[in-house]
């Protein structure tokens, strides 16, 4: 039996990529001019906060201790060469508080509900579900779009804070428990150790982050093709794209705030 | 088997758009990834017309059907309906277009999280009607496609010809003017399909509803060519042999993304066109 290798042209796939990409920023423009136009669909947002917000508490929970719990134990290990075990809590709330905790908790959110979403309205789309919506005189963007955006932005920042705090207990535990720092001193370190640059830069990340896991969901799902084996594709693609998305706006959004605000 | 009751004595007629037809097709052509799914299509469905759209699988009848009501937009050509050009009609105006425009997806398209009674009640929902008359409005027309019991069930509770029923329901309560019905007996048995072209007729003959149905099955067709919804039994009956019904039946033949025949059911039955005779026999 003779393979043949089909050869794709560099030209086709870039066209690919630029159509995709205006199609995202299409798509979730117009997730964003729908908040301006009526009708809110406020029942389908509070449905979607209870499935992303409430759905993914439990993963959110463990998560920020665990990762609260590895970075002070981290920390103590290099700080104790030097007798600084007393800074174990500047590190983790730092490292929780800007950076660990909007990204692990938006990683988790990724996995959760852009791989949830992109199945779903994958699964609507090829059954035309979307058609019939349409068909049936109703905005699929703005019925089953906007709710999303607005309950994955909202519900990311309120879930990142819980993340956040239970990431400095886990620290504590660890600290504490472990390394024999005092209680008053750990918390006192936590708290004078930030300041608003740091708070802020943490509460901005996952807005942006929710926007991006329910936009990239939403967008893959919408372009499902190819029955089930291309839902199944969808929810992979929507998984791996948002990821890598945060990690890229992380970086980037980090870098902004360090060029606006300064550096420590 | 006796069609279901109807739902109002008074039912009010589907009203008649002041444009000369429910439905134009002008030169029309679509193609995907340079197929060429359908090529210089020109047709024009009366009010009160029921044309029936025949063409073997992948001969673009359903793409027909998502053009007339905007789902898709065609490369070429226009396309009127109710007197108004969807061709260049922007989706926000789409959407005010469909509510006067039926349609019931081959698989159905019910939407699977939601109850029966959600389904058939979506529009209703959507326009603000408030929920007394959502209610009343989606028992009387579950109750004209014989499934008032299904009314707060799932649509994975229900059977194939269920499922068409319920699609059928939600197309029709508000009383559109054009009804556009994509393999309505598709994949179901002889007598489900027979429940559902007497529901399609009923619908035709009480309503006089515009109609644009792709089936595979001539025989429906030709059923609804020669047998009309007496009232006052509530089922359809045979017209004499020779005679044809009173509402306007038409049929459409697709080949090679081209069409080949539009014409009524004598000029079908008496057409030279080998094809068409393969195909009819």
């Amino acid at each position: 039996m003779a393979f043949e290798l089909e050869l794709i042209s560099p030209i086709a796939v870039a066209k690919d990529v630029a159509l995709a990409v205006q199609e995202y920023t299409l798509l979730s423009a117009q997730s964003l001019a729908n908040f301006f136009r009526r009708p809110l669909y406020t029942g389908d947002m509070l449905q979607q906060a209870d499935l992303i917000g409430v759905g993914s508490l439990p993963i959110v929970v463990l998560t920020g201790l665990s990762v609260g719990a590895l970075l002070a134990l981290n920390a103590a290990s290099t700080l104790q060469r030097f007798g600084g075990v007393t800074l174990i809590g500047e590190l983790v709330s730092l490292g929780m508080v800007t950076e660990l905790g909007p990204l692990i908790t938006g990683l988790m959110v990724a996995g959760r509900n852009a791989s949830g979403m992109a199945s779903e309205l994958g699964s609507m789309v090829v059954t035309e579900q979307i058609d019939a919506m349409r068909a049936l005189g109703t905005d699929p963007t703005k019925k089953l779009i906007t709710p999303r955006v607005a309950a994955t932005a909202f519900m990311l920042f309120f879930l990142t804070i819980i993340a956040d705090l239970l990431g400095l207990i886990g620290g504590y535990g660890v600290a504490h428990l472990l390394f024999g720092v005092d209680t008053n001193q750990y918390w006192t370190t936590v708290w004078q150790t930030l300041v608003f640059r740091d708070v802020f830069t943490g509460l901005i990340k996952p807005v942006l982050f929710g926007f991006i896991i329910s936009t990239i969901g939403c967008y893959y799902g919408m372009s499902t093709r190819g029955g089930t084996q291309g839902v199944g594709r969808s929810t992979t693609q929507a998984v791996v794209a948002s990821s890598v998305l945060i990690l890229i706006v992380d970086f980037f959004v980090t870098k902004l705030i360090f060029a606006i605000f300064g550096y420590r | 088997m006796p069609a279901p009751t109807l739902p109002s004595e008074n039912a009010t007629a589907s009203v008649v758009s002041p444009s000369g037809y429910a439905i134009e097709f002008d030169n029309v052509s679509i193609a995907f990834d340079e197929h060429v799914v359908l090529d210089g299509i020109s047709f024009r469905l009366q009010h009160g017309e029921t044309k029936a759209l025949f063409g073997v699988a992948g001969s673009g009848k359903s793409t027909l059907l998502k053009l007339a009501i905007g789902l898709l937009r065609p490369d070429s050509g226009r396309i009127y309906v109710l007197g108004e050009e969807v061709t260049c009609m922007s989706e926000q105006k789409l959407f005010e277009l469909r509510r006067r425009v039926g349609i019931v997806f081959q698989e159905s398209a019910l939407f699977d999280s939601l109850q029966v009674y959600e389904n058939v009640g979506f529009r209703l929902t959507e326009e603000g009607v408030p929920a007394e008359e959502i209610e009343r409005r989606v028992r009387e027309v579950l109750r004209f496609v014989e499934l008032e019991r299904t009314y707060d069930m799932r649509p994975s509770e229900l059977s194939g010809g269920m499922r068409r029923r319920v699609a059928i329901a939600r197309a029709i309560i508000t009383e559109p003017e054009v009804l556009l019905y994509d393999s309505p007996t598709g994949g179901l048995d002889p007598v489900t399909s027979n429940t559902i072209v007497e529901l399609i007729m009923k619908q035709r003959d009480v309503y006089k509803t515009s109609a644009l149905m792709v089936t595979h099955r001539l025989q429906d067709a030709f059923t609804m060519a020669t047998h009309e919804f007496d009232k006052a039994t509530n089922q359809m009956v045979a017209l004499p042999k020779g005679q044809l019904c009173g509402v306007p039946m038409s049929f459409l033949i697709l080949r090679d993304a081209r069409v080949i025949f539009d014409g009524d059911a004598h000029e079908l039955a008496t057409s030279r066109d080998e094809y068409i005779r393969e195909y009819i026999s």
